[in-house]
Formats: C-alpha cells, structure tokens, sequence
C-alpha cells in the first residue's frame, strides 16, 4: 500500500483523525511560544543552519578530526558504509561480550537499520527503554514519530496493553499509573544490562565527544550502569565546536516540543573505568545525498520532529503512512534517498504549503526539495500510471489552443447536462470536494463577445 | 578500501564547497533578574527552588523531609551529619535503593534552569559514579546564587576547553509525557529534583 491508500485507512475513523491531529498541533503551538519568547530566534536558526552548512561542506576532516580525538579519549571508533554493515558490527560486539540482552535508548538509527529485527534474528533480546518507544514495541510497530513515538495511542489502549505485558490493572488508563508500571518494569532492565546502546544527537569534532539528549533520563540509565556503551550515529551529525552546541541546544527542544532544554543533555567524552566505549558512524546513504545539490540540506537535520507536528498532511494521515522510519515532510526528503521506487510516494504527500520550511530550527527548504523530489520521480519514471496519463493529456490540451477551447466547452456542457459524469467516486478529486458549478461560457468567449465593436 | 576509507572518499567527492563559520550569537535576553527567573523556569519544567542561607539549613531540611531509615547520600562533606559520605565505595547498582542524592553543580542557566554537573563532582577522588544524578528516587542540587549565566552561549563560554570525562545538563526531574502528552514526572530518574540556592 502506498501513502495515499494508507492515509485514507487512517481517517476512516474521523474523531480519531481529528484527536491526531489537535494533539499535534498544540505541541506546534508549544513551539511557537517557546520561539517567541526568544528575540534572537531568527538569528539562532540562520547561525545553526550556517554551521550545518559548513559541517557539510568539511565533512570529511571533520569525520577524521573527529575519530582522532575520539580514539585519544579511548572510545572504540567504528565505520559502516550501510545498515547491515551497522547491523553486524553492533552483533559482533555483543558477542565480543558475551551478552545476548541488551537495553537501547531512543535511535532514529537503528530504527532506519532495523536493527532490533535483526538482533531478534541472532537471538538477541533488545529492550527499548523510552517509554513511547517501548510502548510501541511492545504492541509488535514502529514508532510514528520521531520525538513522539506513541503518539497515535490512546491511553486506554496503552492501559490494556500494560495489562496484558505488565499486569496493571485491567481497564486503568491513568498516565501517572502507567508510567510508574513501565518505571518499575525498565528499572529492573536498567539493573540487569550489562550492555547499552544509545543514539547521538550531536559529536564534537574538536573534543571527540557526543552529546545524548533525553527527557527520561533512560540513556544514562542504560549506559551508566553497563560495562559496554555502543552509541550508533549518523556521520551528518557532526559539528565543528563544543560551543555551537550552545546554539544547537537552544534551538532543539524548543523547536521539538516547547520546553527550554531536554532534562537530560548528556557530555559523553571518555569511559568510565572498566567500561567500554564504541561508536559506529555510519553513512547508509548519506554520503549519496551529500552529493545531490537540490537535496543536501536535508542533512542538516537536528531529529526535532517540528515539521511533522505543523505538517497539514502528517497530523491527519499518521506516521505510519510514510512506512519510513523518518517520516513526515523531512523523512519525505530522506527517504526516497534510500529507495526510490520504495518511497516515490512520499514527495507527493504533501500540500508544498511550506510551514515545515518555516518551522525547521536549521532552515531547511523542505517544501522546495519536495517539489524538486516531484521533479526528478518523474523524470525517473516514479510517478504512477494515473499520474503520468494525466500529464501527459493534460499537456496536449494545454499546448493546443484549438484543442484547450472544444474541451473546455465540451468539459462545461457535459457537467452542466450529465453532473454524475464527474461527481461520482471514479473520480478522486469529488472524494473530498465538491464540483464547482460549471460557468455557462468561457472568459475567452465572454470576452470575445463583449470587446466586438 | 576498508568501510573507512570508502565512506572518507565518497564524503570528499561529494562534499559541496567549503563555507566559514558564522559568528557566534550573543543574547541579553536572560540577563535582567537572573534569580527570579532562574527559579520561575525550573519551576515551570518541573523542579523547586529553596533558598537558603547556608548547608546548616540543607541538613535541617533533609533532617525534616528525609527521615531515617530513607537512605539519603553526598558528596558534600558539610552534609555528613544527615547523609552517607562513604557510599563511593559502592557500584551504581549499589545505590538502587537511594532515597536522595545530593550534591554540587558548577553553574545554574538561567534560560531553561538546566545546571551543570561533570563526573569530577560525583564522588571523591578517583571513586566516581556516573549514575549518582539519575538512579536515586529525588535529587537535589546545591548551587551557590553568584553562579548563574544567562544563556547556554555564556555556559559554554565558562565551561571553555575543560577536560572533563562526562558532563551533564540536568533540567528539573525525569520526565515523560509519552502517554497522549500527560507530563509525568518521574520517567526512569529522579521523581524531584529541588536545587538548594546558597546566598552566601
């Protein structure tokens, strides 16, 4: 199934639809008091976006700068051309370690490397240690979205969901309730690891160091009670200096849910004693999309989620209709990155009305790069069969004078005498839309008539 | 080619044309009435503020709201009449059944009420533990009123090139709001998280 028929799975159920959406839509509003509130925000956006510019255009010295300091502070550097690459490394550690349970904090990484379906496979149990994220994986999904990974469960499902893995209560659905029940439950998780994995949210070329950002706290639950701490980064989230994080954190949790800071905003440099570190960068084609001009700029991505929350599609179609592990207006720019055919779609989901490009913390022009995605999936013949036919009768009316005014009268005529030819259900526009009334004549013969000396 | 080597030339022949580095934003924003606002923020996320006048007042609140046998340890020594000192010998997992933590930060943010710990004020000498801000059930922070900044420009601007192993940013208590955006206080850390401000 393709986004479309996905989304129009998700809105059969309209009160639900309307409750996604108002949901995310007060986190937008959470954002743009947390924004307003800051007179330096235009110039906080305009500077992060002009370091991620520089990071990408110095990418490779600062990778290697990176992996120097990083290897000086005694942290294990690692490099993976693709997920299975990624995939492989993360279980040759674990059975370097002869560890076959291990407890993992919020990575849109391994989300993007199916990485827990691949452990499974090896027989590895991985819990996830977020809350939304565990809620999900208990349920057998992905998450719907990146910063708010349940966001598509109500809490009485969640509530039977606890009662069934948990043993809460049946019928409680009390969020205090069943928060304590996963404290307790992951608690047990955290004490009994002996290997974690986290994600990064930003590395620090000049310390070798990286930054893990979490409200829960779960991250440092994981590792500071581990003997192995694997953290699993994208090689886009490099930046040049310790003090651009001050801009970059001013601007993440701000833009991501409202609040000034993340509770947690983790400085992780060297192990601690008795502990290993390893890091695995890796590219899965980042490295390929550096190289696309029109696209690069999506890698200037800080993970905030402020796209999806204002995205007009997004909020009333669900994060599981993009089937990307990114999903939302900047997954719709990943994405077809990775696979093209597999995710054609995605550009298309959306109205180009450009309030992800006005929300995103590092100016990313993410409504132009959908609409040059339109573009190149075209010209690589992506775009369906309905599609093209369309465009393409579309483009011989249009370029044949002659021809554009007989279809516009015929067009007027036959809705005027047969309405049901055009407002029925083959015709997917009428679905969501009312025709509009036919003119009686065209501007052109209005004209015509009226200028007759 | 390793996976190294591949990823290094595939990123160099791609890479766009080298651009500088913009200077960094200054911000006044947070500069008037630091300590209103720094209490007003933390409150607002979650965390409280106490002010006192000095550590004899910390003991007697700890005495009053942590009574014994709730385990309570810190690192301040000024503090050793009602909390463990000697708990460094200990692994985190030793310390599960702490009630409450207390210990210094360097410096409080004014902006967001984050407060700054590195690994070198968790424990004593060599006996540090990584886990002390986050395994224990409430945390709390002693942090002397003069050490405010306004922004996280001014802290990284104080923090500089210090080699520390592990630092952290902590913004009030752990917290969730995971189950249809209900804030939940007391994800997997601290339940609270109250910073002691010292005037003297």
């Amino acid at each position: 199934m393709n986004h479309p028929e996905l989304a129009e799975q998700f809105n059969r159920d309209e009160a639900r639809v309307d409750w996604h959406d108002e949901t995310l839509w007060f986190v937008r509003q959470k954002r743009d008091k947390a924004a307003h509130s800051l007179p330096e925000w235009e110039t906080l956006r305009e500077t992060a976006s002009q370091i991620k510019h520089n990071v990408l255009g110095n990418l490779a010295d600062y990778l290697v700068q990176f992996e120097q300091n990083a290897l000086a502070n005694g942290v294990q550097v690692h490099w993976a051309t693709n997920a299975a690459e990624h995939n492989q490394l993360v279980h040759q550690i674990l059975l370097d370690n002869q560890v076959d349970r291990m407890v993992k904090s919020k990575s849109m990484l391994t989300e993007e490397c199916h990485l827990n379906d691949y452990l499974a496979q090896q027989g590895i149990d991985v819990i996830d240690s977020d809350l939304g994220e565990r809620i999900v994986q208990l349920a057998g999904e992905a998450p719907s979205h990146i910063v708010l990974p349940c966001i598509h469960w109500k809490k009485e499902e969640i509530g039977a969901l606890f009662h069934q893995h948990l043993g809460t209560e049946a019928g409680c659905a009390d969020p205090q309730i069943l928060t304590g029940a996963a404290r307790l439950h992951l608690r047990d998780t955290f004490l009994t690891r002996r290997l974690a994995l986290t994600g990064v949210n930003f590395a620090i070329a000049e310390t070798g160091e990286f930054v893990v950002c979490t409200n829960e706290g779960n991250a440092d639950m994981g590792v500071h009670l581990a003997d192995v701490h694997i953290a699993s980064m994208g090689i886009e989230k490099i930046i040049p200096r310790r003090e651009h994080l001050g801009v970059f954190l001013r601007l993440l949790t701000r833009s991501a849910t409202g609040q000034p800071i993340t509770t947690y905003s983790s400085h992780f440099r060297r192990p601690r004693p008795g502990q290993t570190m390893h890091l695995i960068l890796v590219d899965n084609g980042r490295s390929v999309q550096l190289g696309r001009d029109d696209f690069r700029n999506s890698l200037k991505c800080i993970r905030c989620g402020a796209c999806m929350n204002t995205c007009p599609v997004y909020r009333r179609s669900g994060g599981h209709s993009y089937q990307s592990a990114v999903a939302g207006p900047i997954g719709a720019i990943l994405a077809p990155n990775l696979d093209m055919t597999k995710h054609a779609d995605l550009p298309f989901a959306s109205t180009l009305c450009g309030s992800c490009t006005n929300v995103c913390p590092v100016k990313i022009d993410i409504h132009q790069q959908l609409y040059k995605w339109r573009q190149v999936l075209t010209q690589e013949g992506q775009a369906t069969t309905a599609k093209t036919v369309s465009m393409q009768a579309m483009n011989a009316v249009l370029s044949n004078r002659g021809l554009y005014s007989l279809a516009g009268r015929v067009g007027r005529q036959l809705m005027r005498w047969f309405p049901a030819l055009v407002s029925n259900k083959l015709n997917p526009w009428y679905t969501h839309r009312e025709m509009p009334e036919p003119p009686k004549e065209s501007f052109g013969e209005w004209y015509a008539k009226h200028r007759k000396p | 080619m390793t996976s190294r080597e591949k990823i290094l030339a595939a990123v160099r022949q791609n890479q766009p044309a080298a651009s500088s580095l913009p200077p960094m934003p200054t911000s006044t924003t947070f500069d008037e009435q630091p300590l209103e606002r720094f209490e007003t923020i933390l409150t607002g996320i979650g965390g409280r503020v106490i002010h006192v006048a000095d550590l004899g007042e910390v003991s007697r609140y700890v005495e009053v709201h942590y009574p014994h046998p709730l385990r309570v340890i810190t690192t301040l020594p000024e503090l050793a009449g009602v909390a463990e000192t000697n708990w460094t010998a200990y692994t985190p997992h030793g310390l599960a059944d702490v009630e409450l933590a207390i210990i210094r930060a360097h410096f409080g943010v004014v902006e967001n009420g984050a407060v700054w710990l590195t690994e070198a004020l968790l424990g004593q000498g060599d006996a540090l533990v990584r886990a002390v801000p986050f395994i224990p059930q409430h945390l709390a922070v002693v942090l002397n009123q003069a050490d405010l900044v306004p922004t996280m420009h001014h802290a990284y601007a104080r923090i500089g090139h210090e080699n520390y192993n592990y630092g952290v940013f902590v913004a009030g208590p752990s917290k969730t709001a995971d189950i249809e955006q209900s804030l939940v206080l007391g994800a997997h850390g601290p339940k609270t998280m109250t910073v002691f401000l010292v005037s003297l």
